[in-house]
């Protein structure tokens, strides 16, 4: 096991648990990033401009890292761009297709038990694995 | 006003967590995905501090009938595990592993002016913008057959 953060990951956690709740507790919504994005790019009245000053909110805290934790963007692994392109595309389309990614089924839904966001959840998680282990074991890494 | 002061507030720190905890760093999510592999077993930890809160804030609005500064909650009602449920999240989970991203932490790495970052979202705006294309697609395809379903149903 290297770079074990068990702490670190922790209390990044609590934070994007913090977040999540407020959104919840104040003004009622769901923290998913996948459809707070799909929402902005397909904008319908009175529904868009929160999720604009969340994703705003997004880039000022990536800003913020930048200057004061610069090692977030120590990426360690970027895939080559065409890979890079068939990802963005799988997941644009598998999270719309599938309602949700690893904020709104991974962490708010699984902690409300949704059914469906642990069964979404459970299988990102397995194709996640699943393709980690083709490229690293069987491609060696090269992609 | 107050409530979109909110959405940006949780925003930043929705990012500083991902930034915290590792999930904006490709190489932490594949370890994490890497079981058979060198795994690193913390981004785990994200998911448990991160559901830990957010159970005591769901079970702190459960009842009430709007939140503080809205008029209703927009909670997900659905139950059914359907194929697209599960396609969906196969393909994203595919797309997680393949280049260590996904959307939160995309967005978040924005910040870092990385090209390949730009890459990936500009990818997954698309994929999204693709995937509403093949809806409305499908829904052109649907209607001849439902008309001509009808007609059959009227004689």
């Amino acid at each position: 096991m290297t770079n074990f953060t068990p702490v670190a990951s922790f209390i990044g956690g609590v934070l994007i648990g913090l977040s999540a709740a407020a959104m919840l507790l104040l003004n009622g919504k769901i923290a998913g990033i996948s459809g707070i994005l799909a929402g902005v790019l397909r904008p319908v009245k009175a529904d868009t401009l929160w999720r604009a000053c969340f994703l705003a909110g997004l880039l000022t805290g990536g800003l913020m890292l930048r200057a004061y934790l610069p090692q977030a963007f120590d990426f360690g692994t970027i895939r080559s761009p065409g890979a890079l392109t068939v990802a963005g595309l799988l997941v644009g389309f598998g999270t719309r297709l599938g309602n949700g990614c690893t904020s709104g089924h991974g962490i708010c839904g699984t902690a409300r038990l949704s059914g469906r966001s642990i069964a979404a959840t459970a299988t990102f998680m397995v194709a996640g694995a699943a393709v980690v282990y083709a490229v690293n074991h069987l491609l060696r890494g090269s992609l | 006003m107050k409530a979109l002061l909110v959405s940006f507030f949780s925003g930043i720190v929705f990012a500083l967590g991902l930034g915290i905890s590792g999930m904006t760093r490709p190489i932490k999510v594949i370890g994490f995905l890497d079981f058979t592999g060198k795994w690193d077993a913390s981004l785990a930890f994200v998911m448990l501090g991160a559901i830990a809160v957010y159970s005591i804030a769901y079970r702190l609005v459960r009842g009430r009938r709007a939140p503080l500064l809205g008029e209703r909650f927009l909670i997900p009602e659905r139950m059914d595990i359907d194929r697209n449920l599960i396609a969906g999240a196969a393909m994203f989970g595919a797309g997680w592993g393949l280049a260590g991203f996904c959307p939160g932490p995309a967005i978040t790495s924005l910040a870092s002016g990385a090209a390949p970052v730009a890459l990936f979202v500009i990818a997954m705006v698309a994929g999204i913008y693709l995937h509403g294309a093949f809806t409305r697609l499908a829904e052109i395809r649907m209607r001849p057959v439902s008309a001509a379903a009808q007609i059959a149903a009227d004689s």
